[in-house]
Parts: C-alpha cells; sequence; structure tokens
C-alpha cells in the first residue's frame, strides 16, 4: 500500500505544480517539453526515431525488480471478473472519444494478453448501469467470446453500483473450485456509489470469501475503492490518461503472488484430448453444429470439442493441452534480472565482448567506447539494452544460458 | 548505414535465419548408419543458402550452428563482404574447433541432444533488432535443420521460444535430418504455423530444401506444402513419464500426475484438506 500511497502524494503535487502554471496539462506537453527540438533527421532527411532508450531502458529495470522479487509463489488458475462501470459518468469525453470507448479498447487488450499468459485461467464480465450490475459473459476461457459480447453490450445510463456488482460477483465466485484464485478487476468511471444497503458489509463478506478486488479509477480517487482494495488485498490506482490506463490494465495480466490461505492447493483433474480424425463428421457439442475435421475428443465421454483449453459441456471434465501449461511454466522459472555492467568494468574494454551475444547488434558506441549494455549473472554474457527487454518480457530465456550446457549446473551448485 | 532504397522491401523479401545441427556425435552416428555424411549435408545447405540469396537480392541469410556445448552465428550475408554462403566455412571451423574445447566429458552414452533451444533464442534476438530497425524490414522466419534427438531438458526453454516466436509472428520451418522425427520441432512448426518435414531420402536434401523451404511467406499461400500431420499434444506424466489422456494437476506448479498423490512431489504442496471441499464445489457448478 505504501506504494500507491506515494503515487497518489506525487500526483497531488503534480495538480499543484499544474495549477500554479496556469496552464491545462495538454498546452503543458507542447509548452514545456518543447518536443519538436528533439527531432532528428539521418543523413537522407528522413526524421529519426527520438532517441529516449535509455528512459524506457529505466523505467522497465523499475518494473522488473518489483515483479521478480525472488521466488514468490503465484497463482497460476485465476477466476476474474471484470466489473466494468458503463453508468452515466462513462459517457464522459474526457478521454477521447468517451471513457466507455477507452475502456471497452483497454478490457479487449487486456482480453487477449490475459489469456496469452493464463491460459487455464477464466474470465467472466459484468457491467454496472441503471443501479443494478449485469453478468455479461459467465465465467469462459475463449477471449472471443468476451470480446464479442463485450462489443455488442456498448451504451452508458443510470448511476453505477459499487455493492451490486461486488454482491453479484461474490455470489458468483463462491461456486468456483478451491484451488483457484479469486480476483475482481473494477474499471470505475463514476465519483460516487448508488447502494441499496450497507456497502461496508459487502466489502467484509468479500474479505471472508477471499476475494481480491482490485480498482482502476478513471475519474478521481474515491474513499471507499481505496477502502476495498486494502480490506481485500488488492491494488487501487487512478489513471492519468489512456497510456497510463493501458499500462495499469496490462498491470493484471501476469498472475499475481498468491497469498497461501487464499487457494488450497490440490489436484486438479484435467483432460489431454487428441485431434480428432481428418473427415470424419461428427457434431459437436459446443456449437451444436455438425463438423468435417479438426477439433478434440473428450477422453472421458468422447464428446466433441471445437477448441482448447475449455471444460467439456457434457461431463465438465478440464480439458487442455500441454502447450497449454508450458505457456505458464515461465511464471514459475523466471529468469534473473540482469546486471549493470559497471563503468569500471567498461573501462578495460579490450576485454569486452564487441557484440551483443542475442542480436549481434555492436555494443560499441560511435567512437567506439563501450555503450551502456547488461550482463547475465549467471552466463555473463553481455547484451544491448533492446535484448534485455525483449528477453525478460518475452522469451523468458537466456539466450547465454540456454547456449551452455553446463551453465544449468554451474547456477545449481552455486546455490 | 543502409542506404534509403533497400529499405523498400517488398512483401517477398526474406531474412532466413538457419539453424544448423553440429552435434558432432549425431553426425558420427549418421556416418554410421547411413551415407549421409556432414560435409554432404554442408554441401546441400550452401547450395540452398546460395539460391537464396540468388532470389532477390535484398534476401538475407544468417547462419546460426547449434552445437553440443555452445552456439554462435556462423554466417550473416548483411555483414559479409562477399554475398556467399560459402564464406560460413571458415567460421563454421573455428566454431566446431571451439565446441570441442569445451566439452568436459570424456564419453557421452548415445548421440546426446544439440543446444536447439540456445541457438533457437539467438534467432529471435536477432529478429527482434530487424523488427526494431524500423516499419520496412525483410520478413523473418526461421529454418532447423535439426537432427539430434530432442533434449527432455530443454523441454521450457524450447516452449518459451516457440510461444515468443508466436506472438511476434515468425514461422518456425523444420527439416529433421536424422532417422527419428522430433516432437520439439513438430510442436513448434505446428503452433508457430511453420512447415515441418523429415525428408524421405536424405540425399535428396537440397531437392527438398528448394522445393518446400525456399518461397517466400507471401508465396507460400498459392503452394501445396506438405500438411501439418497430427501432433500429438497429450502429455506425460512426471511420476513414470508415461503418456496420459486425463491426468492429475498440480494447482500450485502444474505439474502432471497420473494418480492422485497426497503431495507434490515438485513443490511439496500437501493436497489432503483440498479433497473434501472439492466435490461439493464441482457439484455446484453443474
Amino acid at each position: 500500500m505504501n506504494n500507491e500511497e506515494k503515487r497518489f502524494n506525487q500526483e497531488e503535487e503534480d495538480e499543484e505544480e499544474e495549477s500554479g502554471r496556469g496552464r491545462e496539462a495538454w498546452e503543458r506537453t507542447y509548452a514545456d517539453e518543447r518536443s519538436w527540438e528533439s527531432l532528428q533527421e539521418d543523413e537522407s532527411g528522413l526524421l529519426r526515431p527520438i532517441d529516449n532508450k535509455s528512459l524506457s531502458h529505466a523505467q522497465y529495470r523499475r518494473r522488473l525488480r518489483t515483479a521478480t522479487a525472488a521466488r514468490i509463489q503465484k497463482g497460476l488458475i485465476r477466476y476474474l471478473y471484470i466489473i466494468i462501470d458503463f453508468s452515466r459518468a462513462a459517457a464522459e469525453m474526457d478521454y477521447k472519444p468517451s471513457r466507455m470507448v477507452v475502456v471497452a479498447r483497454q478490457v479487449e487488450a487486456f482480453i487477449r494478453e490475459f489469456f496469452d499468459q493464463n491460459p487455464l485461467s477464466q474470465i467472466g464480465l459484468v457491467i454496472l448501469k441503471d443501479g443494478v450490475a449485469h453478468c455479461l459473459t459467465d465465467l469462459g476461457g475463449s477471449p472471443e467470446a468476451h470480446i464479442k459480447a463485450l462489443m455488442g453490450k456498448l451504451g452508458t445510463s443510470g448511476d453505477a453500483s459499487l455493492q451490486n456488482g461486488l454482491d453479484l460477483v461474490r455470489d458468483l465466485l463462491n461456486q468456483i473450485p478451491s484451488y483457484g484464485h479469486r480476483e475482481v478487476l473494477i474499471l470505475y468511471s463514476a465519483l460516487s456509489t448508488c447502494d441499496p444497503g450497507d456497502i461496508l458489509e459487502t466489502i467484509q463478506k468479500c474479505k471472508v470469501s477471499k476475494i481480491r478486488c482490485s480498482v482502476i479509477g478513471l475519474s478521481a480517487e474515491l474513499y471507499i475503492c481505496k477502502h476495498l482494495c486494502q480490506e481485500t488485498g488488492g491494488m487501487y490506482f487512478v489513471a492519468l490518461d489512456e497510456p497510463h490506463l493501458k499500462e495499469l490494465v496490462l498491470e493484471h495480466a501476469p498472475p499475481p503472488p498468491a497469498i497461501a490461505e487464499f487457494a488450497v492447493a490440490n489436484l486438479i483433474k484435467m483432460g489431454f484430448p487428441q485431434r480428432a480424425a481428418e473427415g470424419v463428421i461428427s457434431i459437436c457439442s459446443c456449437h451444436k453444429e455438425a463438423k468435417v475435421c479438426g477439433g478434440y475428443t473428450c477422453p472421458r465421454c468422447k464428446a466433441r470439442i471445437c477448441e482448447l483449453p475449455t471444460e467439456c459441456c457434457i461431463c465438465g471434465l478440464t480439458l487442455v493441452s500441454s502447450p497449454h501449461l508450458a505457456r505458464s511454466y515461465h511464471h514459475l522459472f523466471p529468469i534473473r534480472p540482469f546486471d549493470d555492467v559497471s563503468p569500471l568494468v567498461l573501462k578495460d574494454f579490450h576485454k569486452l565482448p564487441k557484440n551483443c551475444f542475442g542480436c549481434q547488434l555492436s555494443l560499441l558506441n560511435p567512437g567506439n567506447f563501450p555503450g551502456p549494455q547488461v550482463a547475465c549473472p549467471n552466463c555473463k554474457q553481455h547484451f544491448c539494452l533492446d535484448c534485455d527487454i525483449y528477453i525478460h518480457e518475452s522469451l523468458h530465456n537466456c539466450p547465454g544460458c540456454e547456449s551452455l550446457r553446463n551453465a544449468k549446473t554451474i547456477s545449481d551448485m552455486e546455490q | 548505414m543502409t542506404p534509403v532504397s533497400s529499405k523498400l522491401y517488398a512483401d517477398d523479401v526474406s531474412l532466413l535465419m538457419v539453424l544448423i545441427d553440429t552435434n558432432p556425435y549425431f553426425w558420427s552416428s549418421m556416418n554410421n548408419n547411413t551415407s549421409f555424411t556432414f560435409s554432404k549435408f554442408l554441401s546441400h545447405v550452401l547450395a540452398f543458402l546460395n539460391s537464396i540469396l540468388l532470389l532477390n537480392q535484398m534476401n538475407q541469410v544468417v547462419v546460426i550452428a547449434s552445437g553440443y556445448n555452445s552456439c554462435d552465428y556462423v554466417f550473416d550475408s548483411s555483414t559479409s563482404s562477399m554475398q556467399r554462403a560459402e564464406c560460413l566455412l571458415e567460421k563454421l571451423e573455428d566454431f566446431v574447433d571451439k565446441d570441442e574445447s569445451l566439452s568436459r566429458e570424456e564419453s557421452v552414452d548415445g548421440v546426446g541432444f544439440s543446444l536447439l533451444s540456445g541457438s533457437l533464442s539467438m534467432a529471435l534476438c536477432y529478429i527482434q533488432r530487424v523488427f526494431r530497425s524500423g516499419p520496412l524490414h525483410p520478413q523473418p522466419r526461421i529454418l532447423c535443420l535439426h537432427g539430434s534427438p530432442d533434449g527432455p531438458g530443454q523441454y521450457v526453454a524450447v516452449m518459451n521460444s516457440i510461444f515468443s516466436a508466436q506472438r511476434s509472428m515468425v514461422p518456425i520451418d523444420s527439416c529433421a535430418i536424422g532417422s527419428q522425427h522430433s516432437a520439439f520441432l513438430q510442436q513448434a512448426s505446428y503452433i508457430t504455423g511453420g512447415v515441418y518435414l523429415k525428408p524421405q531420402v536424405s540425399d535428396g536434401l537440397f531437392q527438398y530444401l528448394s522445393t518446400v523451404f525456399a518461397t517466400d511467406l507471401h508465396s507460400r499461400g498459392f503452394l501445396q506444402l506438405p500438411r501439418p500431420v497430427g501432433v500429438d499434444f497429450r502429455a506425460s506424466c512426471f511420476c513414470h513419464k508415461n503418456t496420459i489422456d486425463m491426468g492429475y494437476i498440480c494447482s500450485v506448479c502444474l505439474s502432471i500426475f497420473c494418480k492422485h498423490h497426497k503431495k507434490c512431489s515438485t513443490c511439496g504442496s500437501n493436497f489432503g484438506e483440498a479433497r473434501k471441499q472439492d466435490p461439493s464445489a464441482s457439484d455446484q457448478r453443474r
């Protein structure tokens, strides 16, 4: 929580500064930063992208440090409800073209990213409108179904009710198996909540049901949201603008650290269906349509299923394929953050490698002096900053360690 | 600095990352069992690489050797002065010597595996650099010429590479040159939308390469390429290594077991209490 408070304080300071200067935020970006002066041309007269590489790299390092603090157990099987506020307040046009459209766009991106990172998890959508909460989609594992449902239901009206939303979600999440991690992500536009009863009671009930509630606000900080997040162990942030909103939403995609008593360790029965033979005609159990080829067969009840991962609609068995499990393994075996190469080492640059081990990009600045670079603590290979980001954010493999047969045994001995 | 003109790529300009297997144990076993030697293999590959470079003058070829103890870049047509693949021979020889000197074990039982995960990771890093170079870049693809058996310890790393390639829409083509099929490469090609091929006659390697793997991604849509074979996505349990249809997954570490255990052998979680609650929970759902 400390971090959040700091963040809020910072925001307040920023606001004070802003009002002192008497300019709107959008004017400030032009007037103070003088962004046109940083434009550069290359030799053929084309505009060169502005080099803010080292800046963004520093930001990324901060994120990495907070994310990979030692080996934390992560909640890999998540049941997440996204509560979207489509009340009157979502029609505000401070985000362009409106808060509703921006939120819908971010939720779409989030759903795709979420299933990419958590293939065994499920999402459901709930909408707050007219003082009540509608369940738009039930918990499910198909990103397209959620996105389609969301895009068909755009439209704002009435008030938002936080309590109704939480009550509905709590009822739904109480039914999930005990090994799952229950989470709620609320995207809240309104500045008030129109509740039928005592919301503090509902918050306590959520706490008892072990639901982790996080809120992303679009307007201003609300005490009740902050209280909710503090009580249930979630995160509360208020978005400054669209890129910031995107960053905040996507922060919820990687699995959060698991809290031991929140979910009971369990063995889950799962099926690994085989692809159905080519050219066989059968009726799939999910769409009730005759399909010629493709599809999978449930190993327990032999029903035909179109896509994985899913739950067999006949016998309820969770069906996955081995790559779905493999997709989650990098959360369990994260690679260590790379170390900055100290300027002292950089002084005898004759001994240093001249190229990035990953992409062969020259690590020398113009003038043959070594530029910024990082080194893997395990295999001691040097990498450029771009490769560092790619390796930690997408690849999840250190090319240096992977291309040394004995690297793994060395690190094991050290530990 | 690259001149402006070379940035204006059409959709049929390719960047081909070729990963060649230089595992000496594999090649000596090939030497014993078949007449297909490493030098024959190289002459097929060199002819293929040169024909790629001749297909379009802006095509680019990068060769990475995946050895037994290390991996390294051995050829990059954008930096080498001569645009001919024969230049790689010299660096390949250095690489093989270095790879041998890194060897620690006196004798190896069986053929052993080469470091596919390392060379795949390096190729993906290189491709990201090409993506970063600007809006116009050649279409990258990866071609694995692989023969060694799969190394079980590399599973997680290879899968990570495959998913990263899938996210950046880079197809991984693979050509199994050994006697066995490779489950890793079958999955890699299936997941990333590449072509998996196991030549029937290894002496005709050049023909297979030039007919299947030489065309750019755009033209592939018009060709009848080898259909993806049924890839077996069933898992094998951690306790007996049996392939199973149904199994139990640990909710904490996702280990796969074929029977119900009281304790997870991988992460040490106890499953005792949860069992009582579970049936009621699943009943409610239905």
